[in-house]
């Protein structure tokens, strides 16, 4: 009863605060395992040899300043960013289905990168975001437009179908100018199906500052998602402007998303598995759900890297492909448990 | 003659002159020729229940989301302490008044002190934090709407009436002086539609809170109300004590219903008794 002084909102958010650093050790244990790990192996006393105190000299120091590390750096990005863009989404949609691929944000964000590039050449790397951006915006707008006017309106259900809709036919444009112009795809080919091989800091020097800030407008945003998940006039009787909230969230997510397929191509079903495993450590409030969807999303994709470059050795697999791999039937799973 | 507590109340302060913090003057909602709303002034007394009834489409939702400023009137306007509720901040709004809207669903997995923990949202800030203060409002919401005991269920897995409860003490945690209520005892049982009105009842006479309740059960809104609305084709059609408006012609008039009025010799209460060509033959093959 009401007199057990101690609040059990202090104990639950006591386990939930205290999950916080062992999530971010957890990642850093990853993070540097993803450094070590690869065709040449490296003790992680090297690694962090490596970071301390670098030594351009040493060919070890090279490979993990050159190769590993950007790519190390990447992995936890997107991971952190897709996931906390599905946490957002599936909290403003109110709709456990969305996830930036499922809705067509992704494909949007891809096929504006790809349209481009076969209409006026590879871009400029500063502009690649910026068209992935547009791309995924225009496109949510429009899965949300079709949603919208099928009858029952932007329903969890309508919103899935439209958003499956829309990326297949923009698969399919994607497909026709492949078959039109394949020197273009060449570069593209394995970027589309998620790859976070062969990128450099370039990328991440530009979408980094903005994947960052639109990751702290997400913590800030979140304690009001938690209230748009109980309704609308809920949300707007408690006094939150529901309408600019959703704006400010369609943005956050649309950078979120469009950065991450800028720096690692479509990596389809992160969004959607990591805010799922997230809401089993801390229930239903956003406050926490977005934070450990950050940092679960993170260690997430760095370990799903770490098996991506060792499973089939000397040949790695698209990262995306394994998220896709594992993500698919997770998403049956949920589909399963919804119809009943 | 022998009274329920809560009507008897309304013959006390009758004669006082009541004040109005919350009212409207000839809002008119909805679009085209036939608007919900035409021109409905209303002035809620304050520290009273007051039940708003009326048939579907009637339009007595619609005046509850105006004055809650959940929806924006084509013309006229709603008035909060004097200002128009849909020019003052929202957030503003919500520390005097709090809204519960029609059958509202917890996201699942949601605990109920969760739930009501987001009654706090208008007290809080970017700069201003979860508080002891807030921390106390839950608590004491949580007690005042006797859902203390399942504070750590998540809402989902609790009946009709308990889950009801837990937005209610969502509500009371805002710790607003006005309350508006959208049909908040649809689809439960009897019993729990009474539990849910004395609480509601008790909020008005002994916190002294105002409260606007939409409600569909006729004897329940007559046994409960200080004041009574009855809405029909988008205006008010009377409004009074029950005593003074709950009688035959009115519901005949308002909801097309023919029923009898009669006042129960133990409660005092009034009740609706209806009746249609079925229950006369009933009547008549029970007679023969």
């Amino acid at each position: 009863m009401s007199v057990a002084a101690p609040s059990v909102e202090a104990r639950s958010q006591g386990v939930s605060v205290a999950g916080i650093p062992l999530l971010a050790t957890l990642t850093v244990l990853l993070f540097a395992l993803h450094i070590a790990v690869g065709a040449k192996p490296l003790p992680l006393s090297t690694v962090w040899e490596a970071i301390t105190a670098r030594d351009q000299t040493i060919f070890d120091h090279m490979i993990i300043w050159d190769l590993r590390l950007p790519r190390a750096l990447i992995a936890l990005t997107v991971g952190a960013a897709l996931s906390v863009a599905g946490a957002l989404m599936q909290g403003v949609t109110r709709n456990p289905l969305a996830d930036p691929g499922i809705l067509g944000l992704m494909a949007g964000a891809s096929f504006a990168v790809v349209i481009t590039t076969y209409l006026f050449g590879p871009s400029a790397s500063g502009w690649l975001p910026w068209i992935a951006s547009a791309g995924a915006l225009a496109t949510a707008l429009v899965v949300y437009v079709i949603a919208h006017m099928a009858p029952g309106g932007a329903t969890p259900l309508t919103l899935t179908l439209s958003g499956a809709a829309i990326s297949a036919f923009l698969a399919a444009i994607i497909s026709i100018a492949h078959l039109l112009s394949e020197d273009t795809f060449d570069n593209l080919r394995v970027w589309l199906t998620g790859s976070l091989a062969g990128r450099d800091l370039a990328m991440l020097q530009i979408t980094g500052p903005w994947i960052a800030l639109a990751l702290g407008a997400g913590l800030i945003l979140a304690r009001q998602v938690t209230a748009l998940t109980m309704g609308e006039d809920v949300a707007k009787g408690l006094g939150i402007r529901t309408g600019a909230l959703k704006i400010q969230l369609l943005l956050v997510v649309v950078v979120l998303t469009a950065c991450a397929v800028a720096l690692a191509g479509p990596m389809g079903f992160v969004g959607l598995v990591i805010p799922h495993v997230a809401r089993l450590f801390v229930g239903a409030d956003y406050r926490w759900i977005v934070p450990y969807a950050a940092l679960i999303g993170a260690a997430y994709l760095l370990g799903i890297d770490i098996v991506a470059r060792i499973a089939i050795p000397p040949r790695e697999i698209s990262t995306g492909i394994i998220t896709a791999m594992i993500g698919a039937p997770f998403f049956i799973q949920l589909v399963r448990m919804r119809a009943k | 003659m022998a009274r329920g507590t809560h009507v008897r109340s309304t013959h006390a302060t009758n004669a006082i002159t009541t004040q109005h913090r919350l009212r409207s003057q000839a809002l008119v909602s909805g679009y085209g020729e036939q608007p919900v709303l035409r021109d409905v002034s209303i002035d809620i007394e304050d520290g009273k229940l007051t039940i708003l009834v009326g048939a579907n489409g009637s339009g007595k939702s619609t005046l509850l989301k105006n004055l809650a400023r959940i929806l924006t009137p084509g013309s006229g306007v709603a008035l909060l302490d004097g200002k128009d509720i849909h020019k003052t901040p929202t957030r503003e709004i919500a520390r005097k008044l709090g809204l519960l809207p029609q059958g509202p669903i917890a996201p699942e997995g949601l605990t109920v002190r969760e739930l009501v923990a987001q009654g706090r949202f208008p007290h809080q800030g970017l700069m201003r934090q979860w508080t002891r203060e807030d921390a106390k409002a839950v608590d004491k919401a949580m007690s005042r709407a006797l859902v203390t005991e399942f504070a750590d269920r998540p809402v989902d897995s609790l009946s009709g009436g308990q889950r009801q409860r837990c937005w209610i003490a969502m509500v009371l945690a805002q710790e607003t002086d006005i309350l508006l209520l959208d049909e908040p005892t649809t689809f439960l049982d009897l019993k729990v539609q009474v539990d849910l009105m004395e609480l509601l009842a008790e909020l008005a006479h002994e916190d002294g809170r105002t409260l606007v309740v939409v409600l569909h059960e006729l004897s329940l809104a007559a046994a409960y109300a200080d004041h009574l609305v009855m809405m029909k084709d988008g205006r008010i059609a009377h409004a009074g004590t029950p005593d003074e408006i709950f009688t035959a012609p009115h519901l005949k008039e308002v909801f097309d219903l023919d029923a009898h009025i009669m006042r129960d010799t133990e409660s005092g209460q009034l009740l609706c008794v209806p009746y249609g060509a079925q229950l006369w033959r009933k009547r008549a093959t029970r007679a023969a």
